[in-house]
């Protein structure tokens, strides 16, 4: 079994995310930048399943910028047998569309029977990539899983829908998403995290992967305008002086709240 | 057949497992009426078209395209992205819009990498300019407004729940059975579906009005029922952090902020939260933000348009007869 962990760099949600006002871009520089943790929650379900399964491969892929490497090691480190990374200077700013065509030409590169996502990221939140993905390879998507059971021949779960749970099943090869149900990750431990140095990590551009980001094929989504909203204030701060639950009240009736 | 509007704008309406519309689809209707002729598309089981159909036209919809489909329930997102397909070469739409629900979002996706769209994800607003359709995004936990459009034609664009206000007028119904030819795309099975109950007459925190929020410092999963008595005094729905579900008082479906649910109500009322950068990222959008904490250094007030300073089990029984006192 060959299980493909997609897994991203974010800005660490514990600090204030910015971005470019100019360009529009995330601001890599202004907060510090972490594993996503749904990726890490991902690769935990393909790591369990490997500790299991003898023979299993798990690999990592990610589409960042170069920055990102020592990220997608920390992959390695947790168990990870290869991670593959695509860095192309094209792919600055690129639409769900494209990232979702090369993470599919590098899935068909790497050779996989399952595809394994977290069901969005903490920074874009579109949820929408495993689906395209799926739809591009022309496997089924089993997504948004809140528990996963594999088998050599199929994946199965149960599926956070709207308003709904279901009881979801997919042939392999299929890619799947998880959510926060699924357990914690793992951490690297100083044995993984020696062992990370000598496993093969592999960098590949758009022309190893044979896309075009720049093809007139595919309508792309732009960004057109972009502005900060001003920070909230602070406004009345009272200390309980026995009072506090009535002032509430009267606040809240005077503002048509309650 | 029916001729289309130039300036059409295809609406995949969706259906709830028991078969009525999603309360998605008023705004979805509203916002395309506001940027051209809305005609709704609804992938329904056999015999339950008619009547959805008749329901999309009062919410706005000009005309409706129904495509029955025997295998809706029985596979995942495949056959709402055939229909979809099916009727935007029906239709030409200038946009096409979704609700940025689970299924809507995932029938959106791969509709949009089949045909080669552009997807806009998770915006909270559509406009038109010059070039076409627009979609407005609050990206990075509300911190900023971005707007994006599509290189070329139609954009794909999945919409907020909760996020438009605008409601179109009734149309005549005038709904029309289309047939979809499957694509043969793999997808999963589903092999059954449990309706998630509604567990009071609450409403849903996902677009709420109003919302009360319960953090650790509720202390227990029994203590936790104060935030509920609150949310009934004021008709409001129940959330809580991170920290509040990890703890085990509540489920996690309950979570607001960064991983969890995004809310922006006329009101919030955060419980014994200190106001993690992750939970506030999910409520700063709130009209006016209320906070009791007996940290008085919390970062919650930083945010807050009211901050009470002391033990909410004393302030919070104290508000609640007040504000009963002042109903009756």
């Amino acid at each position: 079994m060959k299980i493909v962990v997609l897994v991203k760099e974010v800005p660490d949600t514990y600090g204030d995310r910015k971005l470019n006002l100019q360009t529009g871009l995330a601001d890599r520089a202004a907060s510090e930048t972490v594993l996503d943790e749904i990726g890490e929650r991902a690769l935990e379900v393909a790591l369990s399943y490997a500790d299991a399964n003898a023979g299993t491969e798990v690999v990592v892929l990610s589409m960042s910028p170069e920055s990102a490497a020592a990220t997608v090691r920390k992959g390695l480190a947790m168990g990870a047998s290869s991670a593959v990374q695509v860095v192309d200077e094209a792919l600055v700013g690129a639409d769900t569309g494209l990232t979702a065509e090369v993470l599919a030409a590098a899935l068909q590169r790497i050779g996989y029977d399952l595809v394994i996502a977290g069901n969005e990221s903490t920074d874009g939140s579109g949820g929408v990539l495993p689906a395209m993905i799926a739809e591009l390879l022309d496997v089924p998507n089993a997504t948004s899983l809140n528990s996963v059971e594999i088998t050599d021949a199929e994946v199965r779960g149960e599926r956070a829908s709207d308003d709904a749970t279901m009881q979801v099943a997919a042939q392999l090869p299929a890619v799947i998403s998880i959510t926060e149900r699924l357990p914690d990750a793992r951490f690297p431990n100083f044995k993984g995290i020696m062992a990370a140095k000598k496993k093969p990590f592999e960098t590949l551009s758009l022309a190893d992967l044979g896309v075009d980001a720049d093809t007139t094929d595919a309508a792309r989504s732009i960004m057109i305008s972009l502005a900060e909203k001003p920070p909230r204030t602070a406004g009345t701060k009272i200390v309980d002086e026995g009072d506090a639950g009535e002032q509430l009240a009267d606040f809240l009736v005077q503002n048509r709240l309650a | 057949m029916t001729d289309y509007k130039a300036d059409s704008i295809l609406v995949l309406v969706e259906l709830t497992p028991a078969g009525e519309l999603a309360k998605s689809a008023a705004g979805l209707l509203g916002a395309a009426a506001g940027v051209g002729t809305p005609v709704a598309v609804i992938v329904a089981p056999a015999g339950a078209g008619e009547q959805a159909g008749a329901d999309a036209a009062a919410l706005g919809a000009t005309h409706v395209l129904v495509a029955e489909h025997a295998q809706t329930s029985t596979q995942l997102t495949v056959p709402g992205a055939d229909a979809l397909a099916a009727a935007a070469e029906l239709v030409r739409p200038d946009a096409v819009l979704v609700s940025n629900s689970i299924e809507g979002r995932e029938i959106a996706a791969r509709f949009a990498a089949r045909t080669r769209s552009a997807l806009a994800v998770d915006a909270v607003a559509v406009s038109r300019d010059a070039e076409g359709v627009v979609a407005h995004h609050s990206v990075y936990g509300g911190a900023y407004n971005v707007d994006s459009a599509a290189t070329w034609g139609a954009p794909v664009i999945t919409v907020r729940q909760g996020a438009v206000d605008a409601r179109a007028e009734a149309q005549p119904a005038s709904v029309e059975r289309i047939t979809v030819e499957a694509s043969g795309r793999r997808s999963a099975t589903v092999e059954s579906v449990e309706a998630a109950v509604v567990a009071s007459s609450r409403p849903e925190l996902r677009g709420a009005a109003k919302v009360v929020s319960g953090g650790r410092g509720l202390g227990s999963a029994d203590q936790f029922a104060l935030v509920d008595q609150l949310a009934d005094v004021l008709g409001a729905a129940v959330g809580a952090s991170r920290a509040a579900v990890d703890a085990g008082y509540v489920p996690q479906s309950y979570q607001v902020g960064q991983t969890g649910v995004s809310v922006s109500p006329q009101l919030y009322i955060a419980l014994g939260i200190s106001g993690a950068i992750q939970h506030r990222a999910g409520m700063q959008t709130a009209k006016t933000i209320v906070a009791i904490n007996k940290d008085g250094d919390a970062p919650i007030f930083e945010i807050a348009d009211f901050g009470v300073v002391g033990d909410l089990f004393t302030v919070v029984p104290q508000l609640i007869a007040a504000l009963e006192a002042r109903k009756a």
